[in-house]
């Protein structure tokens, strides 16, 4: 449908339905999409649209009840657990509308909980959360725990976390939606500059304005792709 | 997930919910101090009657007269036959078995001290001068080599004639015959119920002739080694029995018997206590699980995140696993010495107790903290390792 013969990401036939009470809702009713390497996609919709239910199947993070996700060629949805943690871990970043931070751990041990899980040497792990702090501009608030951080301040932590082990995709779930118009566009300006580095970008927004910044805009209704502008 | 990670990351997470690790420490330690304290009770009882025992003499062989049978008791009687008594001579034959270090003859009676104008009523001992050594009593002054007329008054009897302390040399009266005071004992204390400190010795052919008897109440045995005892009371037996025209009519008790009993009695009581430690442990168990899932509850979206971010639900259980064998370990450890301490204290209070834990239970108490707390983390931990990243993520 985009023309890209060859997608890093491939959806085919993507259905996933709940069951509310004895109604069946389809969150997703064959979403069949593809996206590239590089790419900055942004995907709106109504509330129901469907569009963070895409983002989570994208993620890992939620099974489809059908369909397949290929990524970069290979059937992910069909992965077993332990090699689907994998994927989550270093290949897919996901920032979240609540940023998530782990209260009782400082900023730093945060943005090294991933580097700890992939069973990095503890001397690497300070190199390179010392660089990504740097690269956020809190370096001065390493050892800061959440509470004591501005909501933008944590989500840049957010997306330092997931970005540390240099996914080939990142997953923004409404990025700005907690945060005031100034420090949203910070961060969206830290989004973008990953993006502009070569990170595959998509963020899922109800922001017609951050909506409009991306290459690629994605409309959803009903669990339905139905409209895809370039 | 590197070891050392999950056993960091666990220690950190317990360390920031302190009040909740610290109940469920107290908890474990409890039920571990509980198991080393109340062995440490039953095993200091069980030693203190062994000791006991000990201090009745060692390696001994008891003959009474008469046989001691719960069935058949009666065929002697029924044949007309009484069964014999023991005699001075039956002793001094025992005397001539091999293996047989010392033997005793004992009469037991009660006769009226007087002396300087005082009387009271005493338990008479006769017996040779191994007697005293069998026994393990001893002299605090004196000496007792069973001549005729000799007498050996305990402390507080001789205290009690002679409070100056000049008893030995000193004459008395027992019964209707003259003694000289040979020696006095030390003090011993209650031995088996039997306070040594109120009675008299005096040779056996005296008590004899006191008591207007040819009999004798014991023959006390001391064997040369305890792998003696047994061939010893065979021998006993059968010299015995031969002696009194074939019937056998008398009674052999080894000491080790009677303490094998008593030994075995208190072991049970031992393990039965023990037994409701691990009872009260396996309730702390069963509080690590309940705090464990309370833990799972509320830390729901932080198991989201973990695996959202790419953790493994193997990572997940290993890291609430290892929780859970911190509290326990801490447990365990704090209970030990909670243990050690209690049972020094009960040592400190009643000094005649060795109330020492056996190290089986230390190593029991310890081994089954860990054991329960491990166990309970179990269902906790495969739950929270199950829970769906999205909706552990939103709380749900």
């Amino acid at each position: 449908m985009t023309g890209a013969a060859a997608g890093m990401i491939r959806l085919e036939g993507i259905a996933r339905h709940f069951r509310m009470g004895d109604q069946e809702v389809r969150a997703l009713d064959g979403v069949d999409l593809a996206i590239d390497a590089g790419e900055y996609v942004s995907i709106m919709g109504p509330s129901g649209s469907g569009k963070s239910t895409l983002l989570n199947v994208l993620g890992l993070l939620d099974r489809p009840d059908a369909g397949r996700y290929l990524l970069d060629g290979a059937d992910v949805a069909a992965l077993s657990e332990p090699a689907q943690a994998q994927v989550r871990r270093t290949r897919i970043g996901f920032v979240f509308q609540s940023f998530h931070l782990v209260a009782r751990l400082t900023a730093f041990e945060n943005i090294e909980l991933p580097l700890v899980l992939e069973g990095i040497a503890p001397a690497e792990r300070r190199r390179r959360v010392e660089a990504a702090l740097g690269a956020i501009g809190l370096a001065e608030r390493a050892h800061h725990t959440p509470n004591e951080l501005s909501g933008g301040q944590r989500q840049r932590v957010a997306i330092a976390r997931a970005t540390i082990l240099q996914p080939a995709v990142l997953l923004a779930d409404e990025p700005t939606g907690n945060l005031d118009h100034r420090t949203g566009a910070e961060v969206v300006a830290v989004l973008e500059d990953l993006q502009r580095r070569g990170t595959t970008l998509i963020v899922v927004t109800h922001d017609r304005e951050l909506g409009a910044r991306a290459q690629r805009r994605i409309a959803m209704r009903d669990g339905r792709v139905v409209g895809d502008e370039r | 997930m590197k070891l050392r990670d999950t056993l960091a990351l666990s220690l950190a997470s317990i360390a920031s919910t302190r009040t909740r690790s610290l109940l469920i420490v107290l908890a474990m330690a409890l039920g571990v101090g509980a198991v080393v304290v109340l062995t440490a009770l039953g095993e200091g009882a069980r030693r203190y009657v062994v000791d006991q025992f000990a201090s009745l003499g060692t390696n001994l062989v008891i003959v009474l007269p008469g046989r001691a049978e719960t069935s058949g008791g009666l065929v002697g009687a029924a044949l007309g036959q009484t069964p014999r008594d023991l005699t001075l001579d039956d002793a001094h034959a025992i005397g001539q078995l091999p293996g047989v270090r010392r033997h005793a003859p004992l009469n037991v009676g009660a006769a009226e001290l007087a002396s300087g104008g005082r009387l009271r009523e005493v338990t008479v001992l006769g017996g040779n001068a191994e007697l005293l050594p069998i026994r393990h009593m001893s002299l605090s002054r004196g000496r007792f080599t069973a001549g005729s007329g000799q007498i050996v008054l305990g402390r507080v009897i001789a205290q009690e004639f002679f409070p100056d302390g000049s008893a030995v040399g000193q004459r008395v009266r027992l019964g209707d015959r003259r003694f000289r005071v040979s020696g006095v004992l030390s003090e011993q204390g209650e031995s088996m119920g039997f306070n040594t400190d109120e009675v008299v010795i005096v040779p056996v052919e005296d008590a004899q002739a006191l008591f207007n008897t040819e009999t004798l109440f014991r023959i006390l045995i001391e064997a040369d080694s305890r792998a003696a005892i047994e061939p010893v009371k065979r021998a006993t037996i059968r010299l015995l029995t031969l002696r009194h025209d074939g019937e056998e009519d008398v009674t052999v008790i080894t000491q080790d018997a009677v303490l094998a009993t008593f030994d075995r009695i208190l072991g049970a009581l031992t393990l039965a206590v023990a037994g409701i430690a691990a009872i009260s442990l396996a309730v702390a168990g069963i509080l690590v699980m309940n705090v464990m899932l309370v833990a799972v509850a509320q830390r729901t979206a932080e198991i989201g995140l973990l695996k959202a971010i790419g953790a493994p639900s193997a990572d997940v259980r290993r890291l609430f696993f290892a929780e859970a064998l911190w509290l326990s370990l801490a447990g365990g450890a704090l209970g030990f010495a909670i243990g050690q301490l209690g049972s020094w204290g009960l040592r400190l209070a009643y000094p005649a107790l060795p109330a020492w834990p056996p190290v089986w239970a230390s190593a029991a108490g310890i081994a089954t903290a860990l054991v329960t707390g491990v166990l309970a983390s179990l269902g906790p931990a495969a739950r929270a390792a199950r829970l769906d990243p999205v909706r552990a993520l939103s709380g749900k």
